[in-house]
């Protein structure tokens, strides 16, 4: 171990014998009849970045839970510096010096930073004292490590990347020697990213051990230093990740051999589908979220809007899917379609040939409560094939349908009866684009198509994507994902603050072009 | 209306005002906490019949003051078992405890001393009495200030006086002590507790059980203080009252004295009409101006008084999550 940088801190981080930060040994852990954990070991070694990927699913998260007490361990055992320690709940973790970094941040938003850094460590029963010492710790720790956050502004004013930021404070000033991050770029922007990965590489300079969960590959070979592969609850390996290629970590994590570039032939756009003129759109407390937004889309040809989450991507997703009104000017197949009052909704949409799998499939797409067949048939129970007589529904005529569709779009269980939430992120996701693309719309607008779904999944998705493309149809295609932006579209814009700051061909740009497009650097347009 | 009637309807206010402060306070600690509890006026209504039950059978207020302390617990362990430990819907609980309270009271009293549900009358030390306070009447000749400080502030009884404290010790405790900052933090964002190694369980038993204490004193007080002696559904919705004087005041001590100050103050109204006549010229029928705390009740409930934000994670049990 490097120089005992804190001074002062708790025996467990006493400098010991051991070359292991964490060991892992024979970790189980059931929910009911599903194993998360089966006879995991891990063993990382010390003032070093270690990398845990993994599908969805796959035990990262149940494992790191149980390493910070949130969850007890079936069987196992859990080594801190070489010393065996129980961890029975968070307070020992702390207390051993971990710190955790969630994917959902455990922030309370009407606290000011010091007041969420100081919760739980406060010094004595009143809180002067412990704020007035946090205040000072902060200063130091923000120049130690690049993490400049105002102590005293709210957090919910605070920016997605310095919320984390405050959450790596947080662990900090538990004096954690041991920090582990749950998929902690998902929100970020790549600079933020990127000065993340710094911060984390500043911390492993000084002797800490950062353990990264995440299920990006790109990530893994830029930050990490040895990076461990999960599959279905069980630890398939440790490498170097200098030794090591995304391509055999990807078939390591999926268990087969998975093409991370998605094969496509060159687009041969036809006519015109969608026209957008000046869409503007305001959202209920009068904030301009759409501010003048116009592009074409042409038929055999994918747009990929790319955008840090929360620039105007879902206002437009909404305003063309018609659920939220806007103002401007839209044709499809030359006709303009209504974009506020009475008839600016799904269905009408739906009857101009425009399918939607939205953003949100849990809160938009599906209703999570009811089966599979039921939501297959949502915004298409109208269609004659479905209906028995005047009055009824032929539920068979759906269930059957529902079935070919699980069958070509490879959900697993192929259940029509198993309620939406019981399929996983990528099954219930597939449910939503099997029940959109069979429609045949002329257009397909797409948000986060593979957000929370796993990579054997993904590849499925965007070959489905690619294929209907290829049928000639239009594709909108949304994602904060910028590989996805990347490898799927044939033209990219990227939106900023409500606009469109131009668009690239994704053959001849690169990842740093938009990402200064992201952040609101050099537009070319309006 | 001349100054002596003016003072005469402060000094009503603030005695009315009292239960609906201690009530008010108590469910501000639940509700930072994360716990909602609409069963305040069945704890009050347990309290007032404890105490005026013990208060008779003992002859010491003080002694029927910790049964209703200890009445008014048992309903809030309830409450708490119920929604905390159990995770059940807060509001449904709330209520049941509110039916059962009113039933039960009524019950034991009845058992106990045959009068129709009533406690017997107290008198003595079996009641509170009124506190004189120091210089009360040395300074009473003094213009204005003496007639005020005599009239209104002095001369109340002990409850009165604690409940007064209780504002600026709930804000000190809310926004100056570590209890404080936590217990706002798993209202706000329970999650964030446990992950820092708080119990979160433990945090909202706390709280809730402080809740329990203050309607225990806020019940109390309408038996030995207010009145003479528990009666039958005597609380008459003022814990309904108390809950929308906390949304009122946003959950705000100091702004939860401001609101059942007003709320005491349409009561006191309510039992002057002749005052009322006198100055505004209108009779208004009694039955009418009885209404009034009720009908500002439906008015803050409505949402009429600006947008007020409960703590976020009011009304949901907490569940682990991945």
């Amino acid at each position: 171990m490097t120089a005992d940088v804190g001074g002062g801190r708790p025996a467990a981080a006493a400098p010991s014998s051991s070359p292991f930060a964490i060991e892992l040994k024979g970790i189980s852990k059931s929910f009911g009849p599903v194993q998360a954990n089966k006879d995991v070991n891990i063993a990382v070694p010390k003032g070093t970045i270690h990398g845990i990927i993994g599908e969805n699913g796959a035990g990262k998260s149940t494992l790191m839970s149980i390493l910070y007490g949130f969850y007890k361990a079936d069987a196992g055992e859990i080594f801190v510096n070489g010393k065996l320690t129980a961890i029975p709940d968070s307070q020992s973790a702390i207390r051993a010096g971990i710190g955790m970094v969630f994917q959902h941040f455990k922030l309370v938003q009407n606290f000011t930073v010091l007041e969420n850094v100081v919760l739980g460590a406060e010094d004595g029963a009143l809180l002067r004292p412990s704020l007035a010492k946090a205040r000072k710790t902060l200063q130091d720790l923000a120049q130690e490590y690049e993490l400049d956050v105002d102590p005293d502004a709210l957090v919910e004013d605070l920016s997605v990347g310095h919320q984390q930021r405050v959450e790596i404070l947080k662990a900090l000033y538990r004096q954690a020697e041991i920090l582990i991050l749950d998929e902690p770029t998902g929100v970020l922007t790549p600079a933020e990213a990127d000065h993340l990965f710094r911060i984390l590489k500043g911390l492993r300079d000084q002797g800490k051990t950062v353990i990264l969960i995440t299920h990006k590959l790109r990530e893994i070979m830029e930050a990490t230093d040895n990076v461990s592969v999960m599959r279905r609850g069980t630890m398939v390996g440790t490498v170097k990740t200098a030794q090591t290629s995304p391509e055999e970590l990807a078939e390591l994590m999926v268990g087969r051999k998975v093409l991370l570039e998605v094969e496509k032939q060159p687009a041969h756009p036809g006519k015109v589908v969608l026209s957008v003129q000046d869409l503007r759109v305001m959202d209920e407390i009068g904030v301009e979220r759409l501010k003048g937004v116009s592009f074409e889309i042409r038929a055999g040809e994918i747009l990929g809007i790319a955008g840090v989450a929360g620039n105007g991507q879902s206002e437009l997703l909404a305003a063309l899917g018609g659920i939220q009104p806007a103002t401007g000017t839209v044709m499809m197949n030359g006709a303009a379609l209504p974009l506020s009052g009475h008839d600016a909704n799904g269905r009408t949409r739906r009857e101009a040939g425009i399918a939607h799998v939205p953003e949100d499939r849990q809160m938009l797409g599906l209703i999570m409560d009811f089966t599979a067949w039921e939501n297959t048939a949502f915004g298409y129970h109208n269609e004659p094939k479905y209906q028995k007589n005047a009055l009824l529904m032929d539920n068979d005529a759906i269930r059957s349908d529902t079935e070919r569709k699980m069958a070509t779009f490879d959900v697993r269980p192929p259940i029509p009866t198993l309620a939406a939430k019981n399929f996983s992120g990528g099954n219930q996701q597939k449910i939503v684009v099997a029940r959109e693309i069979e429609s045949d719309p002329d257009l397909l607008l797409v948000g986060q198509p593979t957000r929370g779904v796993d990579i054997g999944a993904i590849e499925f998705i965007h070959k489905q994507i690619v294929a209907l493309r290829d049928a000639g149809k239009a594709i909108l295609l949304v994602s904060v994902e910028l590989d996805e932006i990347m490898s799927l579209s044939d033209r990219i814009a990227v939106m900023f603050d409500g606009r469109l700051m131009g668009f690239r061909d994704p053959e001849t740009t690169n990842e740093r072009e938009l990402g200064l497009l992201m952040a609101g650097v050099s537009g070319d347009a309006a | 209306m001349d100054y002596a009637t003016f003072l005469q309807v402060l000094d009503t206010t603030l005695r009315l005002s009292t239960p609906l402060l201690l009530a008010c306070l108590a469910g501000l600690y639940s509700e930072r906490a994360g716990i909602f509890d609409i069963g305040l006026e069945g704890k009050m209504l347990m309290a007032a019949m404890s105490a005026g039950a013990v208060s008779y059978l003992t002859g010491s207020v003080w002694i029927g003051l910790l049964a209703a302390i200890a009445g008014s617990l048992l309903f809030a362990v309830v409450h708490g078992l119920a929604s905390i430990t159990f995770r059940g819907n807060q509001l449904i609980s709330g209520v049941a405890l509110n039916f059962v309270a009113s039933g039960i009271t009524v019950l034991i009293a009845q058992s106990l001393f045959g009068q129709g549900g009533r406690t017997p009358p107290l008198d003595g030390a079996a009641r509170f009495n009124p506190i004189t306070l120091p210089l009360a009447d040395q300074i009473a000749g003094v213009p204005i200030i003496g007639p005020f400080y005599s009239e209104v502030i002095s001369g109340h009884t002990f409850l009165v006086y604690v409940g007064l404290l209780m504002v600026p010790l709930s804000w000190w405790v809310l926004y100056r002590t570590r209890f404080g900052l936590r217990l706002r933090a798993v209202g706000e964002n329970p999650a964030s507790v446990d992950t820092a190694g708080i119990s979160v369980v433990r945090l909202r038993y706390t709280a809730v059980l402080i809740t329990g204490i203050l309607c225990g004193l806020a019940g109390a007080y309408m038996s030995t203080g207010l009145q003479a002696g528990f009666g039958k559904e005597m609380t008459a919705g003022r814990g309904y009252i108390a809950l929308a004087a906390l949304i009122f005041a946003k959950w705000r001590p100091w702004y939860c004295l401001w609101a059942t100050l007003l709320f005491g103050f349409f009561q006191a109204i309510a039992l002057r009409p002749d005052v009322i006549e006198n100055t505004i010229g209108i009779s208004i029928p009694v039955p009418a101006l009885d209404a009034l705390p009720y009908i500002l009740t439906v008015v803050v409930l409505a949402g009429l008084v600006g947008k007020a934000i409960p703590p976020r994670a009011g009304g949901e049990p907490y569940v682990k999550e991945r």
